[in-house]
């Protein structure tokens, strides 16, 4: 008895100081991400149930903001309109990056792969005000495409499609967040047993089936990744919208900024952000459950 | 393979195609940002140091970034270590939280951490915009140490205590060398994080403007455009030679563990 409990106490208590240690060295990191984010995260729902009066806040909880949110034609376009555009966006930056991903991970010798790499997180560090504005200078009325085209011959007017609307955006993004696709997929591509890919052939699969059928389940880990860290944080995006979007490329940010910013209406612009974290997350945990039976087992 | 190697590479010119322009109409003569070129000037250069917003913004710039990378990456050292050392509770899901910021759009950490500071009746400044920024680099910090304190061999800080040294002296005399160029690399990317990071400071800043939030306020005026072309030259090479620097250092970081490289930061 004694020496079954001090066989169990001696591990434990070297858990238990092990676990402390750690704890306490976590701690400031974890306090600091509470403090920052936790607590505003917390005080932005709160807010969202108030209501603006003037220049102070009317306290008594109302779901007043969220059915203006939902009923009104407008928050509900720029809402509708920011997934929309946050899909599709998705869609393109990730079907762009799988092939560049695929030639690095089973193409390029090893000891050139982090040159790869690192040549395309290079422009993701670069400015992303003076990035997103050459867009515009590439994409505009006398841009550099339509100068361009216009100067070979190609096109007599300018090209009008391609500024100030939705698909401006999702070129300006796709570029943008180009990186945030291509690592994951290529961590997922590298995990990758080769030997699988040998037996699959061995078996009588050619390249085109082994890629649908081994290479692609176990890269969806990857893919997976790589549609949440693009379509997460593009729902929010600010610049890309105001600069190149045009009246109709608008997305939910701008309207959060003009609330909190210009008319002064904090709760209804919590509301609205309350409103877009909930639809994101929503359609992150849909696409996760969607995409489960390639997560299984990956860990 | 070969359309898939030109595929890549098209993609990177692709990637490319904006800032290669950058210079391009920083040197050309003309206020409208188009082809075709007129001819090569160095005015909008000589212009910069003459705006006195301008040189203002970026002492404030500066003064943020240095303070955001020192906090970041201490911040970033503390939460690396604990996972590589330590067992704890909830290890998996203290992590995970720890590098939400990552992936929360920006626009949600700023009008929230906004509301809370007007809600305290605190003034906003440079103090709050480095609040925001250690924030978001912490977690690019922890991605960047996780590696170097994952790849220590533990073995060697056992021999420094056994050989007498206190686990402080340890820290300082085997640990630290041996984690060091991740430590410069992950100040590095946070101070570049820092500097290039608008929507956070935009909302923060107050009555003071970060460089970028000077840029963005110079961009609707079409007079404007060179001036902010020939700076953005220089942020954009300033970026490319401090990321350089921060990829030298990764990768010696690796060397000294006596480890393959595997791939790029994150």
């Amino acid at each position: 008895m004694l020496v079954q409990l001090v066989g169990m106490g001696a591990p434990l208590a070297i858990l238990n100081t092990e676990s402390k240690k750690g704890l306490a060295l976590v701690g400031a990191p974890l306090g600091y991400v509470v403090l920052m984010l936790a607590v505003p995260l917390a005080a932005i729902l709160l807010i969202s149930f108030w209501t603006q009066d003037f220049q102070t806040f009317d306290t008594t909880p109302t779901l007043n903001n969220y059915r203006e949110a939902v009923t009104d034609p407008l928050y509900r376009e720029l809402l509708f309109r920011s997934i929309r555009i946050a899909g599709l966006v998705t869609l393109v930056t990730v079907l762009l990056a799988f092939p560049v991903a695929y030639f690095i991970s089973f193409h390029v010798a090893p000891e050139r792969k982090s040159l790869w790499l690192f040549l395309i997180t290079i422009p993701f560090w670069t400015s992303y005000l003076i990035r997103v504005f050459l867009w515009k200078v590439i994409l505009g009325f006398n841009g550099v495409i339509n100068s361009g085209l216009q100067t070979v011959g190609i096109i007599d007017e300018p090209l009008t499609f391609i500024l100030y609307n939705a698909n401006a955006v999702v070129i300006t993004l796709a570029h943008a967040f180009a990186p945030f696709a291509i690592l994951p997929i290529f961590v997922a591509l590298e995990k990758i047993d080769r030997s699988l890919l040998e037996a699959s052939q061995d078996l009588g699969e050619n390249r085109v089936s082994t890629f649908f059928r081994v290479t692609l389940p176990l890269a969806m880990p990857g893919v997976v990744a790589a549609v949440l860290i693009v379509f997460i944080p593009t729902i929010g995006d600010y610049v890309t919208p105001r600069l190149v979007g045009g009246p109709d490329g608008l997305m939910i940010a701008n309207m959060i900024q003009v609330q909190f910013l210009r008319l002064n209406n904090a709760p209804m612009g919590a509301t609205l952000a309350v409103i877009a974290m909930l639809s994101v997350s929503l359609i992150a945990l849909l696409f996760v459950a969607l995409n489960r039976r390639f997560l299984r087992g990956s860990r | 393979m070969k359309s898939l190697r030109s595929y890549a590479i098209l993609y990177l010119i692709f990637l490319y195609a904006p800032i290669a322009l950058l210079p391009i109409f920083a040197f050309n003569d003309a206020t409208i940002i188009a082809f075709p070129l007129s001819g090569f000037t160095t005015q909008w250069f000589t212009e910069l140091p003459q705006i006195p917003a301008l040189i203002d913004s970026v002492k404030n710039s500066l003064y943020i970034a240095v303070i955001t990378s020192i906090l970041s990456t201490l911040l970033g050292i503390c939460a690396a270590r604990a996972a590589a050392k330590y067992s704890f509770r909830f290890k998996r899901p203290i992590m995970g939280f720890i590098m939400v910021p990552l992936v929360l759009p920006e626009i949600i950490v700023a009008v929230s951490l906004l509301v809370i500071l007007l809600q305290l009746g605190l003034s906003l400044g440079a103090w709050t915009v480095i609040m925001g920024h250690v924030l978001i680099c912490t977690p690019f910090c922890i991605a960047i140490l996780n590696s170097a304190f994952q790849n220590l061999d533990s073995a060697m800080e056992e021999a420094a205590i056994d050989l007498g040294e206190t686990p402080w002296s340890t820290f300082r005399l085997v640990t630290l060398p041996l984690v060091s160029p991740a430590i410069i690399s992950a100040l590095l990317i946070s101070f570049t994080i820092s500097l290039d990071e608008f929507i956070i400071a935009f909302f923060l800043t107050g009555t003071e403007p970060t460089l970028p939030v000077y840029l963005w306020s110079q961009l609707r005026f079409p007079a404007r455009i060179p001036v902010v072309m020939a700076l953005g030259t220089i942020l954009v090479a300033g970026s490319i030679l401090l990321l350089i620097l921060a990829e030298m250092m990764r990768r010696r970081g690796l060397r000294r563990a006596g480890l393959q490289d595997k791939g790029g930061f994150l």
